[in-house]
């Protein structure tokens, strides 16, 4: 690994110093697991590493029903799944944090650093898509936001400017009748990279036989993760049902334009995307009841 | 040379202090600096688990954690596990089960199958190998090391509260 | 749910087949342990290898000059620096090596063969000194074709690897360079014959792809090359004395001035055979006069180890309608990686090693290409030739309407039996094994649910004898100390010194094994083969015999009678009404002349011929092609299982490296010929997620030419999955599926075919 030095400030206006003065050639430490692996292996340079992790608003997790939950950027996934509140509340997100690496991996790693790492196949980011959470950044300019849908900008690469950070992610409150999921296809059980992978929520009619809104999300199908607009928008109104299901499932695989590579062939994801999310709001439907 | 930080963190029950450059790995800088060798490096990017120890009591990869961000918290190396002579009622039940048989992979697995039973103490089949999937183990086949996790639970369920401890 | 089949003519023993706990086992779960990686040495420098990108350029020119200014580098180390060497073979007990191969394996001479074959290393007083250092050796390459399919590199226009390597055709060496280093052929009786009596005939082709052995620790050695002109490598070998002489003769010293000491070695199944670090290490040390250790990363391991051949077998069998196999005929082309060598010689004397077949050919092809050299792997090219050939006999029997127990039955091996390439089996357990199996819980229980399936499957592994040497002190205490020189993986200290303790007639606690260094115990081949509870086991049962001669004698001192009149049962010695323990005769030792040594070195021939039978329920998810493993048994004969534990722990761990063989392990080529997943994340071994409890059943058909009837049990475990596998995962979605892996994608795609070919 080629030497850097190391930072680990107490404030946002500190951090945002540090980073602003490197321009660039200061990286960000939450969790490492990504990080780390990057600069071992000479995929990324840092002159200098910023952890994050001392700053208080990065490892908050604040959780009301009324107002919806803020998620530091650098909370480990393991406090998010063991919070019985935020699990149940954002049952998608859940599933995704139960699943990136094994639990090692899940003591560290945080649902802003993957977003950030901004990799087409990051398990935590269609559930962000799908709940439609605003990201909250900091920066030389001061505070702006940014929805989850266009935080990531292509293959390893975010919106975010030199001298910015991700401080928190903001997820509206959970509305009533309303469920969600996540699922991704692994060779293996765990210890592994989606071959895709698909978030759904839905909110049903108070009778719970109609879906009212939709929002499906994919994963490794596609440069950055992508909501599936077409599929949500035709969900509006439609009975939640497998027939329904399946046709969203069809009309979700149509933004899928995954490349072909180890990890699985192009038709193979395209029908990945197809049968993860039938079965996505398969279980959304089934949580919202 | 690069320049080095001042660290001090708590080991195994220890205050420890020493110097180590921004890059190493806790891994590293528990095995060189402080002749921990119990943790293992089998990867060194955080794919199996050999190097499993306890930090802020939550299993980490150490070589996926910067020494440098050790400062001030508590680590703990399997090492630690058997206490004043007396072995863990996982390490008994690693050796009486036959768990091991090259033995790189055990003390990964020993950490976070103790780490797994402070948890739960009563965890089922499916819940020890969804929490010990972060540890790979090319010998066994896994099936005595789940059965020794079952074993382990049982005797400490069954045990003193006080000698469990 | 471990079960053992009963014989009924088992002797009693005291000791044998026990489960005490392993002599090493509380520096192993205390974290104390000494591996290869965990050597500390005054002044050691760390190095590290600068690999090649390209799978095949010619190396035009190195310069070291940018490396050498880095701060802290001590000394850097090309292929230059290793003595000539020129085309000579050295026998390593299991296995010969061509040295000049073998040297331009270690450090590439003129042109790196393969992506991550080493180029050049530097030693530094880091580790991260060394990596920075390597980054700056500026290496021109002229890049060449390359190839990484064993077909493809076989035509008669592949890119050349060796340009002065011609097919050894029995002897016959070729007219023309070519990359096929050797065909092998083998032949009994007349097949077209035995084709003619067939009432079906069935031939399918198979392709695997290379797989790695897979061990957690990473490669490591650490090498001290003393101003004496002596050198001292500790190191994580299968072998202590054969990393001795391949170092030795790559250094061209004598091996009397090097001495190995073995580590605890974290996992090889045959990979940690090969030197590939020892003599770099000790070449940097003697120019930086320092201790060097260099450990791999594990993208250097898969890149630079390793792996299994890839390959293509074809099977063709013809059956009467009874179900009497008539002829078999196998045509297979392993590759051997950059290097000659590969595991066609196995492959091919086991491709129809389960059967009575009065008719059968089989040619085989070991072909260079560009993948790092092959190395063994837990039944060398066995488990290829037994997914081909398991997967047609199931075919087979299936096409007959014949059960496929009954089928393999009618035709197992026998004591008898003419394996293809010449010997004549003798008492064997195939029989045994395979009704232990037929009897099981499982196959006898129904498997119900779509989309599921079961399928079974034989398996065979030679095991062999080779040589070992242990010597064995008695303390005054009546314990025993014993030395031996087989390299412990797996539990071995235990199963060898139970086998001392139970010729003692002493407890296994009170022997207190020791895996002494190459300069303490006599030569000992390497833990291979399945080979050290049998052939190590041998060596301390005749020590023990030793020792009970010796302890006799010392007992008729104190009784002032002749030892002949001495009679020993168990830890009992008597004569004349006189009579002392064991250990009561060991109390007086230092009063009746000093130390009781016992000593043997055993060098058995032939081999223990172990055979397996596995079943397994799987489901396959019909929309994705996964395959989830829902049962699964292994029978195996064990000759006489020492430590039952250590047995079921071999059959197991074997299972389910077979099992991700099956499923999900491959070495992924680009089009470029490079690997893009050396790594563990996507590599993908089985997690403990993925494989259900493995159960098992030991079979005990006594080998008679094993004292207590042990055979070797470690390598037949992984040669059933991938045909049990593949028989289930038939039976669950009508699909056979011929290519390793048998992962989602490609299965989903075979399902896919076959619905649209019933539309």
């Amino acid at each position: 690994m080629i030497p850097f030095d190391y930072a680990a400030p107490a404030t946002v206006e500190e951090a945002v110093a540090l980073l602003a003065e490197k321009n660039g050639q200061a990286k960000i430490l939450a969790g490492g697991t990504d990080i780390l692996v990057q600069l071992r292996e000479g995929l990324r340079r840092a002159e200098l590493v910023v952890d994050v992790k001392k700053i208080p608003e990065l490892t908050d997790l604040n959780y009301s029903p009324e107002t919806g939950l803020v998620l530091g950027a650098a909370v480990p996934c393991y406090r998010i799944y063991e919070n019985a509140a935020v699990a149940a509340a954002y049952p998608a997100l859940a599933d995704a944090t139960r699943i990136v690496g094994g639990w090692q991996i899940q003591s560290r790693a945080s649902v802003g650093g993957n977003l950030c790492n901004a990799s087409p196949a990051g398990d935590t980011i269609p559930p962000l898509i799908v709940y439609d959470v605003v990201c909250r950044i900091a920066g030389p300019k001061g505070l702006r936001e940014v929805s989850a849908a266009e935080f990531c900008a292509a293959p390893g690469r975010n919106v975010l400017e030199p001298g910015e950070l991700l401080i928190s992610l903001a997820f509206p409150p959970v509305a009533p009748h309303s469920g969600s999921a996540y699922q991704r296809f692994i060779p293996r059980n765990e210890m592994d990279i989606a071959v895709a992978g698909a978030a759904s929520w839905v909110q049903l009619d108070p009778a719970g036989k109609t879906i009212e809104k939709a929002r499906i999300a994919l994963a490794a199908v596609s440069p950055k993760p992508v909501y599936a607009e077409e599929a949500s928008v035709w969900l509006a109104g439609k009975p939640a049902n497998e027939e329904s299901f399946a046709h969203a499932g069809e009309l979700a695989k149509k933004v899928a334009v995954p490349i072909d590579d180890m990890r699985g062939t192009r038709e193979y994801r395209v029908h990945l995307a197809s049968v993860l999310t039938r079965r996505t709001l398969a279980d959304a439907v089934k949580r919202a009841t | 040379m690069p320049r080095r930080t001042h660290v001090a963190a708590t080991v195994n029950g220890e205050e420890v202090e020493f110097l180590c450059e921004p890059r190493q790995s806790l891994l590293e800088v528990l095995r060189e600096n402080l002749r921990l060798t119990g943790a293992k490096e089998g990867c060194n990017n955080g794919n199996c688990g050999a190097c499993t120890v306890m930090m802020n009591s939550v299993p980490v990869n150490s070589c996926i954690v910067l020494a440098v961000e050790a400062d001030g918290a508590e680590i703990e190396t399997v090492e630690a596990i058997a206490r004043q002579g007396h072995m863990h009622p996982i390490q008994q039940c690693f050796l009486e089960g036959a768990a091991l048989q090259c033995g790189v992979c055990t003390p990964g697995f020993l950490v976070a199958a103790k780490a797994l039973l402070e948890k739960n103490p009563n965890p089922g089949e499916h819940e020890i190998r969804f929490n010990l999937a972060g540890n790979l183990c090319r010998c066994t086949g896994y099936d005595k090391i789940v059965r020794a996790v079952q074993d382990a639970a049982e005797i400490m369920q069954s045990a003193q509260p006080a000698a469990v401890k | 749910m471990d079960k053992r089949a009963e014989a009924t003519d088992t002797p009693e023993y005291k000791v044998i087949g026990t489960r005490p706990v392993r002599h090493d086992g509380a520096d192993k779960v205390t974290g104390r342990a000494i591996y290869g990686a965990d050597v500390h040495l005054t002044g050691m420098a760390h190095s590290r290898i600068l690999r090649s990108p390209h799978p095949h350029a010619r190396i035009k020119s190195i310069d070291t000059s940018e490396a050498e200014k880095i701060p802290g580098v001590l000394a850097v180390l090309t292929a230059a620096d290793f003595p000539e060497l020129e085309d000579k073979i050295a026998h390593l007990g299991e296995g010969s090596v061509n040295l000049a191969f073998l040297a331009a394996n270690c450090v590439a001479k003129d042109k790196a063969l393969y992506r991550g074959h080493a180029v050049a290393a530097v030693a530094a007083v880091s580790p991260h000194a060394a990596d920075e250092a390597v980054k700056r050796i500026k290496v021109e390459y002229e890049p060449l074709p390359a190839t990484t399919w064993v077909l493809d590199a076989m035509k008669d226009d592949a890119p050349l690897l060796h340009e002065n390597l011609r097919t050894d055709e029995m002897g016959e060496k070729g007219d023309k360079p070519s990359n096929v280093a050797s065909h092998l052929h083998f032949e009994t009786g007349d097949v077209e014959k035995g084709f003619a009596e067939a009432d079906v005939v069935i031939e399918r082709e198979f392709r695997t792809a290379s797989v790695h052995q897979g061990y957690i620790e990473p490669h490591v050695a650490t090498a001290l090359w003393n101003e004496d002109g002596r050198l001292k490598i500790w190191t994580s070998t299968q072998g202590s004395f054969t990393c001795r002489q391949q170092t030795a003769e790559l250094l061209q010293m004598p091996i009397s001035h090097v001495t190995v000491v073995p580590c605890e070695i974290g996992g090889g199944f045959g990979g940690k055979i090969a030197v590939y670090l020892e003599p770099v290490a000790a070449l940097l040390s003697r120019k930086c006069g320092r201790p060097v250790k260099i450990i791999m990363q594990r993208n250097e391991v898969f890149e630079g180890t390793g792996p299994t051949p890839g390959s293509f077998v074809r099977v063709k069998l013809g059956a009467k309608k009874d179900g009497r196999l008539t002829a078999g005929q196998a045509w297979l082309a392993y590759d051997a990686g950059a290097y000659p060598g590969g595991m066609i010689g196995p492959g091919c004397m086991c491709v129809f090693s389960c059967y009575e077949l009065p008719h059968a050919l089989v040619d085989g092809y070991d072909v260079c290409l560009n993948k790092p050299k092959t190395q063994a792997y837990r039944a060398p090219g066995a488990t290829q030739a037994a997914f081909a050939c398991e997967s047609v006999v199931d075919e087979l029997a299936d096409a007959l309407g014949i059960d496929p127990f009954d089928f393999r039955l009618k035709n197992a091996a026998k004591e008898g039996t003419r394996r293809v390439d010449g010997p004549i089996y003798p008492r064997i357990g195939l029989i045994e094994t395979l009704e232990a199996a037929r009897n099981s819980e499982h196959w006898k229980s129904p498997l119900e649910g779509e989309n599921r399936g079961r399928g079974m499957a034989a398996g065979f592994w030679f095991n062999v004898g080779l040589k070992s040497s242990v010597s064995a002190h008695v303390n005054p205490d009546g314990t025993v100390k014993l030395l031996e020189g087989s390299t412990d993986i797996g539990g071995t200290r235990a199963s060898v010194a139970m086998q001392l303790a139970e010729t003692l007639g002493i407890a296994a606690e009170d022997v207190h094994p020791i895996v002494a260094d190459t300069d303490s115990v006599g030569y000992t081949d390497v833990t291979g083969g399945s080979r050290v509870t049998f052939a190590t086991g041998m060596a301390a049962y005749e020590a023990g015999l030793d020792i009970r001669r010796q302890m006799a004698e010392r007992a008729a001192l104190l009784w002032e009678c002749d030892a002949n009149d001495v009679t020993i049962e168990g830890d009992d010695y008597s004569a004349n009404g006189n009579s002392m323990t064991f250990r009561e005769i060991a109390a007086n030792l230092h009063e009746t002349g000093g130390a009781v040594v016992g000593r043997a070195t055993v060098a058995p021939e032939g081999s223990t011929n172990g055979f397996g039978c596995h079943i397994v329920d799987v489901e396959v998810d019909p929309e994705t092609g996964k395959v989830t493993i829902l049962r699964y048994t292994a029978a195996q004969d064990a000759g006489k299982a020492i430590h039952p534990s250590y047995v079921e722990g071999q059959m197991q761990g074997g299972a389910v490296q077979g099992i991700g063989w099956a499923l999900n392990e491959e070495y992924f080529f680009d089009n470029q010929g490079a690997m893009r997943n050396a790594s563990f994340l996507d590599y993908r071994m089985p997690t403990c997620l993925d494989v259900p409890m493995i159960d098992t059943i030991i079979v005990e058909v006594p080998n008679p030419a094993h004292p207590y009837g042990v055979r070797g049990v470690g390598e037949t475990p992984i040669v059933p999955p991938p045909a049990a596998l593949a028989n289930a995962i038939y039976n669950a979605t009508g699909v056979r599926m011929r290519e390793l892996p048998m992962s989602p994608p490609r299965l989903w795609k075979a399902m896919a075919e076959k619905a649209g070919s019933r539309e």
